[in-house]
């Protein structure tokens, strides 16, 4: 309630504005998102209840996040962008602002405080918040394996236990990028998760990392969509398997696979908004972010979907799952028991290397 | 009317009496003809026109337009000439000098300025970072910083990215400051430009698209040689039944041919994964056990077998066109001057089916070179090829430069292939259904 | 093929082999198609044939699939969309593309082998590549992710079925009748109309037909062009194979392949008609 009225006091200036010129304008936005799942939980926790104060307003409900750094860059070399807010990852959203076709965020101008008053920049967890990059939620990639692979007294629990192959024994998979695999060989090779970046930026520890994954290289089979993690786990291709921990949440509370998730080495990473520049519709869409990215709202995601929010506020809001009853705070990466060992995903980095580590590990997923 | 009763009256007559003719209207009729021949080049013209500027400005021109991103390298030129002009100078061993990181501080000062849309250091950051990692940061970190930096300026910006104080990342300025580029082929090609600028192979752990290209042309010549394996007796056979019956069977290969490239996908997803007909239907039946299903999809040999399978009808169907034109008796009149049956199908009936299997293998050939969907959906890893490395490029690493540079490769192979096509066959034995 | 008297041992095992063989591999093309028919009917989630389904009880087959498909609002705009834009691309590339060809067979033709080649290179060059081009092009001319971009671009990609079609309709053709026609005061528009339209009608239906089937099966350049408003059945089965699998995709291939018989069948009677009209042996 509290919230909701400072919601109100805090944007009703823009609202008014808005309102006096909208009440004869309907508008339109087109919202791209992830489709499936995602774009539902956004749907029901951000979109109907903006919809039901703005009646004047309709969102269309774009899935085209997968290619929107290519489109959103044709659209805009072509001064023809017809998209209001687009999901992306941050990487990609970095790429964009670089190249100047998405807004830069004013954050604690653009974004709701915290209901404490704590502007946005503090309030959202630190390293989420972009140039141009709001972030929504915080998810992970994390390590699931079948407990019926291994003896009772002989399960897996780390990160190096998945580069342990004569103790555990099995297929892996794991997903056919650089990315999180990079990380996870050095931090079973004993780099601590702080230093894993500095000694990923150097040929040697690049090196090592190639080296580690050398050790189980035999063992592993590649996934490519997020979809098919579970569904090697569920078919009994592997033991264990890396994956989102929504996917693998799906899969293991709602769909009651038999698998576990390691917390362990979690490799943290975050999805969020950017807003083309030379959308059709700027004002109304920075309303409407100024809504949906406010602590009760990025709470409410959490009840149709297993991300955690990007906000420290919105934290002890997370209750139970809308549709399942199940409490959602346990299966948060964020929950504290969860998060004892992150690694939290260097997208400079990945921006910055991930060319020519890409190709590398092309390379050697082919020898 | 005037022409056409002219064209036809002078049909048949000698060139010299033609002089001397005249149309009803008085025109010589010498003229007549050449007009009512220039009118119907125009009318031929005119009839093709519609469709031909059709294609060249949907289909040829974006082609065009896509081969020119390959080169197009605009990004340094424009973000920073003033550098540019004072490294002309620059003998490209020791780090530039002061004069250089002065006019950079200026090019970069002057960025700020400009709105946020037309700002080019992004852009030359990315374009940068293609030819060295990190290179991004070293521009956009220190773009923005620009405004507090204070001369001398070469300590500012070696201060503010360790690569500004790396010649190797000037050398690529320089290098990359002009308005075309070869480099995208470069790197398309595995290579890359050495520290005296000499073009080298890459280290070979980066190597990844001479490799693709190899798998890809390995790929297609195996598919070519199933479906040419496949493909001959069956054409052979339905050549020799009779009409009626041929036709029949025709129908088990024109079906496949009509039927969505898709519905042809998922039906070898279906029988092949590891939970799918083919391996349930042999831990059914006691031959393997059920932790050990093979694994005959999401690899090479998934995409093996789709694509012979999607491709089979291109073989058989210019083989069959073919091989029915071929009299049987010469094979009877072999075999009657005493030739075993093998020896007259190896010297007399093969031959004559060359140009078929020139036609068919040329065709199967040229499709799979750039088939995209096929390997996507069951290639896994080691069953990709060319053109899902060009999608990538295209869709997420928004290399376009790059992604042009393999596509144009691909388009040049292909048209190679094509006019060798056209020599051995000619596009008139194009035949559909 | 019938067995000579003559014939050895040895040539008969050969003859029988050579039998086995051909049908495997006609087994080998239809099989795969085949198969999802009664697999499309399987009540199980599965991609397997249950007991029940092999011992033929009523329990282990259902609709439920075809319901899926049919109820799904996202499957049914896909129909709508791959019919809407598939007409419409069809009916683009067979006007322009028999025009073209009626062009192309007059002896008159200038640089015949230049423009052929363009006319016929959508064919010749890779997908892709293709798509790669019309998505720069069409991004940059506010096409894309609009009907028309797509409709464009799969008429671009249809036209060389079409033009070749007809061209070949026309090998066979009698220019006289068209020159007897105009002698006899017919204009052009009627001599087409009239002598040319009936001739080389079953060609332009079968280009046509190939045409439309082009655009119905096309997905690569509905990937890089298509907004999410002009998605198609194969984009749709596209999403389908890569992200959740379900015995749904079976139920729609079944569907596509019912509609592949009917046109075979179509173009197959046109070309009988063709070659009969022709004079040529019956087919």
């Amino acid at each position: 309630m509290k919230s909701t009225l400072k919601l109100i006091g805090a944007s009703t200036a823009a609202s008014v504005i808005a309102m006096s010129a909208a009440a004869q304008d309907p508008v339109s936005l087109t919202i791209v998102s992830w489709g499936g799942a995602y774009t539902a939980s956004q749907v029901r926790a951000y979109h109907e209840p903006w919809m039901e104060m703005n009646p004047h307003v309709t969102i269309i409900n774009d899935d085209g996040s997968a290619n929107a750094l290519a489109s959103l860059r044709a659209q805009s070399q072509a001064g023809n962008v017809t998209w209001d807010l687009v999901d992306m990852l941050p990487s990609d959203a970095q790429l964009a602002c670089d190249e100047g076709i998405i807004l830069q965020i004013d954050h604690d101008e653009m974004l709701a405080p915290a209901p404490d008053g704590t502007p946005a920049s503090e309030d959202f967890l630190p390293g989420s918040l972009g140039e141009c990059f709001i972030p929504q939620i915080v998810y992970s990639t994390v390590l699931t394996f079948r407990p019926d692979a291994f003896a009772d007294d002989n399960q897996p629990s780390s990160i190096a236990d998945l580069f342990d192959v004569e103790n555990f024994p099995g297929r892996r998979a794991l997903q056919d990028r650089p990315g999180t695999n990079l990380e996870w060989a050095l931090y079973a090779d004993g780099v601590d998760p702080d230093d894993i970046y500095d000694v990923l930026s150097t040929p040697e520890g690049v090196d090592r990392a190639f080296d580690k994954l050398d050790t189980i290289k035999d063992h592993i089979v590649f996934w490519t969509e997020g979809a098919q993690a579970p569904q090697l786990l569920a078919d009994g291709e592997v033991a264990f398997a890396t994956g989102y921990n929504g996917r693998m949440f799906d899969a293991i509370e709602v769909e009651g696979m038999n698998a576990e998730i390691i917390w362990d080495g979690q490799v943290v990473e975050w999805d969020g908004w950017v807003v083309p520049a030379d959308g059709p519709n700027v004002e109304v869409v920075l309303d409407y972010l100024y809504f949906a990215t406010d602590t009760q709202r990025l709470a409410d995601q959490a009840k149709f979907i297993s991300y955690g929010p990007a906000r420290a506020s919105s934290a002890p809001l997370v209750s139970t799952h809308a549709d399942l009853g199940i409490d959602m705070n346990p299966h948060m990466p964020t929950a504290p028991e969860n998060y004892f060992a992150p690694i939290i995903l260097d997208n400079d980095f990945w921006v910055d290397y991930g060319d020519e580590l890409r190709e590398r590990f092309a390379n050697w997923m082919l020898q | 009317m005037a022409q056409a009763d002219a064209s036809m009256m002078g049909a048949g007559q000698g060139p010299a009496r033609a002089e001397k003719l005249v149309t009803s209207d008085g025109t010589p009729l010498k003229r007549a003809l050449e007009r009512a021949e220039r009118q119907r080049k125009l009318v031929a013209l005119g009839l093709v026109t519609p469709l031909l500027v059709f294609l060249l400005t949907v289909f040829v021109w974006p082609i065009a337009q896509m081969m020119w991103l390959s080169v197009k390298n605009d990004q340094i030129v424009s973000a920073i000439p003033r550098t540019l002009d004072e490294l002309r100078t620059w003998d490209g061993r020791d780090l530039p000098g002061e004069n250089v990181f002065a006019a950079l501080h200026a090019d970069f000062m002057e960025d700020l300025e400009r709105p946020r849309r037309e700002q080019t250091t992004g852009p030359m950051g990315i374009r940068l970072n293609y030819e060295l990692s990190a290179a991004r940061s070293a521009v956009s970190r220190t773009s923005r910083a620009v405004a507090g930096f204070e001369a001398p300026y070469k300590e500012a910006f070696t201060d503010a990215h360790r690569l500004w104080g790396d010649p190797a990342l000037w050398r690529i300025i320089k290098r990359e400051g002009r308005p075309l580029t070869l480099s995208y082929y470069v790197a398309a090609l595995d290579r890359e430009y050495a520290d005296d600028g000499s073009i080298v192979q890459r280290d070979e752990r980066r190597r990844i698209y001479v490799p693709l290209f190899g798998r890809t042309l390995y790929l297609s010549v195996v598919i070519t040689t199933m479906t040419f394996l496949l493909g001959f007796p069956i054409a052979y056979y339905m050549s020799i039944l009779p009409m009626r019956q041929a036709n029949l069977l025709m129908i088990c290969v024109l079906l496949p041919f009509w039927t969505s490239l898709l519905v042809r996908t998922s039906a070898w997803i279906v029988l092949l994964q590891q939970q799918g007909v083919i391996n349930s239907g042999l831990v059914g039946l006691g031959l393997i056990d059920d932790g050990n299903r093979i694994s005959m999809i999401y690899n090479q040999t998934g995409t093996i077998i789709a694509m012979t399978h999607i491709l089979l009808p291109f073989m058989v169907l210019p083989l069959y066109s073919v091989m029915r034109t071929i009299p049987p008796s010469y094979m009877r009149a072999a075999k009657s001057l005493g030739a075993t049956p093998s020896t007259a199908f190896r010297r007399v009936y093969f031959p004559q089916t060359l140009p078929g299997i020139g036609a068919g293998g040329v065709l199967v050939f040229i499709i799979s070179i750039g088939y995209y969907i096929t390997p996507a959906l069951v290639g896994g890893q080691s069953g990709r090829m060319i053109s899902n490395e060009i999608a990538r490029h295209i869709q997420q690493s928004l290399n376009w430069g790059l992604a042009a540079a393999l596509g144009t490769l691909l388009l040049a192979g292909v048209l190679i292939l094509y006019w060798l096509y056209n020599r051995l066959v000619g596009t008139d034995s194009l035949k559909f259904g | 093929m019938s067995m000579p008297a003559y014939y050895t041992t040895k040539d008969k095992i050969w003859h029988y082999t050579f039998r086995v063989i051909c049908f495997a591999i006609f087994f080998f093309l239809l099989a795969p198609i085949l198969i999802m028919i009664p697999l499309s009917f399987n009540a199980q989630p599965f991609f397997t044939f249950t007991r029940e389904m092999l011992t033929l009880n009523p329990e282990g087959f259902s609709l439920r699939w075809y319901e899926d498909f049919l109820g799904s609002a996202s499957w049914r705009r896909s129909i709508q969309n791959s019919f809407l834009i598939g007409i419409a691309a069809t009916i683009l590339s067979t006007v322009l593309g028999t025009l073209a060809a009626l062009g192309l067979s007059r002896s008159e033709m200038p640089a015949k082998g230049l423009i052929m080649g363009i006319l016929i290179s959508p064919m010749i060059v890779p997908l892709i590549i293709s798509a790669a081009g019309m998505f720069f092009f069409f991004s940059s001319v506010n096409l894309a992710g609009t009907y028309l971009g797509v409709v464009l671009a799969h008429a671009a990609l249809g036209t060389p079925f079409v033009v070749i079609t007809v061209t070949a309709t026309l090998v066979g053709f009698d220019h006289s009748l068209t020159r007897a026609a105009a002698n006899l005061g017919a204009s052009p528009t009627r001599t087409f109309f009239k002598i040319t339209m009936p001739l080389i009608l079953p060609g332009v239906i079968s280009g046509a037909l190939f045409a439309f089937i082009t655009s119905f099966d096309e997905i690569v350049v509905v990937l890089f062009v298509a907004g999410p408003g002009q998605r198609t059945i194969p984009r749709e089965m596209w999403s389908g194979i890569r992200e959740d699998i379900s015995p749904t995709i079976l139920a729609v291939a079944t569907i596509l392949v019912l509609i592949s018989v009917a046109l075979l069948t179509v173009v197959e009677l046109l070309r009988r008609r063709g070659e009969r009209l022709r004079g040529m042996s019956p087919g």
